[in-house]
């Protein structure tokens, strides 16, 4: 403030009148003027919404009757009373998890990977982002061809060695639609969970490293003793968006599987949307989503935590 | 003198023994390298492999799938064009990006500024709040969005994207922009007011001209997001004319159980390799924004 004064006196308005120059360049005012209409719009469309979702889990919204009415908690008792709601988020706790864990660690191995130098490595990086840059939709479409009950090309590389004879239906048994979602989960986040991992990685300065080196430390002990504990925060960051991001996803469900076989991969998000759109009992839905929000809470937390950690470092 | 000679053998053992050490590195960094890029862009060349293929060819569960054992046709690329409304979605998610691009920086760039530059007690935890924002889910939001938008009367229209898509792109960009603005010295704009401009004077002739590199990240990111959202588009939108591409593709491409399996897949290559080529490019400097932007400057 007192440099912009200092200017003033220096060069007394040359632009405009000094009722004007005065407000642009009172930057108490301008940081709010220029803050507002962002704010504006995410809590006009974002924190409204979010109000209204809790609203809509105590009413009887439903698709054709649109009229708000309070009905209690009746909408949770018929999200409970329906055993493919515990299924749902039980299957979204095992997706999640497992994802998580597969995500941080193939994050890891990728940054490592990409931080070293090698000729291609341009390519090697386009071809390793296509997963994460793709949008999730289509990228699914391809494993569902990938995954194909009669035409998957693993299946014929397996009949040929001579592993199987029929077809392994993927997606048709409850154990392998699970293990494939999460497949295609993990292979989506993980370039996201490297490239975090790689920025920490960049932020090590050269000398730690080397002292290391000089020190005798061999390449484990280096990443374990040294980069891991150093980038810590950043693999937490990482791992949280996994995990996020794979909670709050449906497309990847519902494009493979559609929840099934008999919604084994059926997850909290896409039983929203059976119930919420596509079954039209708008308060049922909104009742399952809530049920994403305390965990996405705690995630929240979490990477503030994180990122404080990486401040004071 | 012996001494010398001793450590000078020892150090020449040392050098070969890394050297050997080095070169098995080496070799293990390009399997490994080799390898990643596999796993990453495998579904991607199968499905190539699979648009080109006839029919006959891609129907016969004997034929090995890796090769044409027929001659590769453009046929379902042709038919993806001309016999299906994917034009039509793209034509929509390139629109829909565009004008969802345009509001984010209209919104994002003076918000950044705010944040990253006119010093209030308030621009730390404001910064935080807003990139949290980002982190809850289209999936929590989209059954009471979609009673905003019909309240908007925007239901079944593209619009409804556009309007909407900002509440994700505008926090997370601002975020990123935080982090390009904390890159550029401060003095700069110091002393631009010092030769006369006025602050705003400052941020729009000179700020914004230096800032154009991470306006351009940010530009690529906000279209990349807006166009791979599915959940909002499939809540929104049913008229197949209204569609984009994330939700089009595997909704209207699929008739029943008929799936147009040749053309699907070319839909999907089209669509992949140029946003992750334009990705690739980007790297850098989307890494750098979102790390300045945690780091106080």
């Amino acid at each position: 403030m007192g440099q912009v004064t200092a200017a003033e006196r220096l060069t007394p308005a040359t632009t405009g009148g000094p009722g004007k120059r005065r407000l642009a360049d009172r930057d108490g005012l301008l940081a709010w003027l220029f803050l507002v209409p962002s704010v504006v719009y995410v809590v006009a469309l974002v924190g409204v919404p979010f109000v209204l979702a809790i609203g809509f889990a105590f009413s009887d919204v439903t698709a054709g009757d649109p009229s708000f009415d309070w009905a209690g908690l009746n909408a949770f008792r018929r999200a409970f009373d329906d055993p493919i709601f515990w299924q749902s988020l039980r299957n979204t706790l095992v997706i999640t998890v497992v994802s998580m864990a597969l995500i941080v660690v193939f994050g890891k191995v990728l940054a490592n990977i990409l931080i070293a130098d090698f000729r291609g490595k341009w390519v090697v990086r386009f071809l390793v982002l296509l997963p994460w840059t793709t949008p999730v939709a289509l990228s699914t479409v391809s494993w569902l061809w990938l995954l194909d009950s009669i035409f998957s090309p693993i299946d014929w590389v397996l009949r040929q060695v001579g592993l199987i004879d029929a077809n392994m239906y993927w997606l048709g048994r409850p154990g392998l639609a699970t293990a494939s979602v999460i497949a295609v989960h993990v292979w989506r986040l993980v370039p996201l969970a490297a490239v975090i991992i790689l920025a920490g990685l960049i932020a090590i300065p050269k000398d730690i490293e080397d002292a290391a080196r000089v020190d005798g430390a061999g390449f484990w002990r280096r990443m374990f003793e040294v980069t891991i504990p150093l980038t810590l925060p950043l693999i937490a960051v990482a791992a949280l968006f996994g995990a996020i991001f794979t909670f709050t996803d449906m497309a990847v469900v519902y494009v493979l599987t559609r929840g099934g076989p008999t919604n084994s991969t059926q997850v909290l998000a896409s039983w929203a949307f059976v119930r919420g759109i596509e079954g039209g009992d708008v308060a049922q839905g909104a009742a399952i989503a809530i049920f994403l929000f305390p965990l996405l809470l705690a995630a929240a937390v979490l990477i503030l935590h994180a990122v404080r950690r990486m401040q004071v470092m | 003198m012996a001494a010398v000679a001793t450590t000078e053998a020892r150090a020449e053992e040392l050098r070969r023994h890394y050297a050997r050490r080095h070169r098995l590195g080496r070799v293990g960094v390009y399997a490994a390298a080799v390898l990643i890029a596999f796993i990453g862009a495998g579904p991607f060349v199968w499905s190539t492999i699979t648009a080109l293929k006839l029919n006959s060819d891609l129907y016969n569960p004997d034929n090995n799938p890796f090769i044409f054992n027929e001659p590769a046709t453009f046929d379902h690329v042709r038919f993806l064009f001309e016999g299906t409304a994917f034009p039509t979605f793209v034509w929509n998610t390139l629109w829909v990006g565009a004008l969802v691009v345009a509001i984010t920086l209209v919104f994002g760039l003076p918000a950044a500024y705010s944040l990253a530059r006119l010093d209030r007690p308030w621009a730390g935890p404001m910064g935080i709040a807003l990139f949290f924002v980002y982190l809850v889910p289209p999936t929590l939001l989209f059954l009471s969005l979609s009673r905003v938008v019909v309240a908007l009367g925007l239901q079944d229209s593209t619009w409804s994207l556009v309007v909407i898509y900002p509440t994700i792109t505008i926090p997370v960009c601002t975020w990123l922009l935080i982090g390009f603005l904390k890159g550029l010295p401060k003095d700069i704009e110091e002393q631009a007011m010092v030769d006369g401009y006025s602050r705003v004077g400052a941020f729009i002739r000179v700020v914004l001209p230096l800032l154009f590199p991470g306006v351009v990240a940010v530009t690529v990111f906000a279209f990349t997001l807006a166009a791979s959202e599915f959940i909002y588009a499939l809540a929104f939108i049913s008229p197949s004319a209204e569609k984009v591409v994330s939700t089009g593709v595997p909704t209207e491409l699929i008739r029943g159980d008929v799936f147009f399996w040749q053309s699907l897949q070319a839909s999907n290559v089209i669509i992949a390799v140029p946003i992750a080529l334009i990705f690739t490019f980007f790297l850098g400097r989307f890494v750098s924004g979102f790390t300045m932007g945690a780091v106080k400057g």
